[in-house]
């Protein structure tokens, strides 16, 4: 029960955020929104028992790339923003679709079963399985760990490489 | 004990808000945000598989679709930098430059 409410606020919490970060005029308060948004995600990932993914969504995405977005915001002053339109001019009929396959995904899902929900607690290690997500992570999923290492290097490249001022200019 | 359905449909809602917001939103940093609420819809729905199924794939997968947000999210803000250092604007509507 206490484990529902807490789902509870964390799913509201999570969904209104979601919404005021999509529809705010200022795109630092979407940053700010966004912060809030991870937070609570980080706490629905606690819930799952996976503490060291909760932990990497904090640390990864809010600390690093929410603080990145913050910065090229602040850098590039988009005063324009609070006086031109937010939306383009279909957005009502975009996000009556929105809604429609939202609540067509709810009621599917509704309607349908999963293996394993009748209420059995699946966790049967002791420890927090940390150490089981490491042993695989660097063993069974040691080559595509090396290239999402290399997919980082490219994307450190990628960034200095266009972000720099031309230096004939 | 919460049902996996619950989880199923937040990282639904949440994905659709994320689809909602890419289509109709201008401004490019809203739509970058809006990607990394898709992102994290799946993940979300990923971590839920993998506890309730016992597999710690969906954790690994997890990871890596972290490690593809912060590579994405750095690119994608340098070209966001090029394009307002070009044209001055942050609008989509206004980056037609490859129109004829």
């Amino acid at each position: 029960m206490i484990n529902q409410l807490v789902f509870a606020y964390f799913a509201v919490v999570i969904l209104f955020s979601a919404i005021m970060t999509i529809s705010r005029r200022n795109p630092i308060h979407s940053v700010l929104f966004m912060l809030l948004l991870f937070f609570h995600i980080a706490g629905v990932f606690v819930l799952l028992n996976a503490e060291f993914l909760a932990a990497v969504q904090l640390i990864v995405y809010a600390g690093a790339i929410l603080i990145l977005y913050l910065f090229v915001v602040m850098l590039l002053q988009v005063d324009r923003e609070t006086k031109s339109s937010r939306a383009n001019r279909f957005w009502p009929w975009l996000t009556a679709f929105g809604v429609i396959i939202a609540t067509e995904i709810a009621l599917l899902v509704l309607r349908g079963s999963f293996p394993g929900e009748n209420g059995v607690m699946m966790r049967t290690m002791p420890g927090t399985g940390v150490k089981e997500l490491g042993i695989e992570l660097y063993s069974k999923y040691l080559v595509p760990f090396e290239i999402a290492s290399v997919l980082l290097l490219v994307g450190l490249i990628g960034a200095v490489l266009l972000a720099k001022k031309d230096a004939k200019e | 004990m919460i049902p996996l359905s619950w989880y199923v449909i937040l990282s639904a809602l949440l994905f659709t808000i994320g689809v909602v917001g890419v289509l109709t939103r201008r401004n490019v940093f809203i739509i970058l945000m809006s990607i990394e609420l898709m992102l994290n819809a799946a993940n979300i729905n990923m971590i839920a598989f993998s506890h309730y199924l016992q597999n710690l794939t969906g954790q690994i997968f997890v990871v890596f679709v972290i490690t593809v947000a912060a590579a994405e999210a750095a690119v994608a803000l340098a070209l966001i930098i090029l394009l307002v250092r070009n044209r001055g604007v942050v609008y989509v509507d206004e980056f037609n430059i490859l129109k004829g």
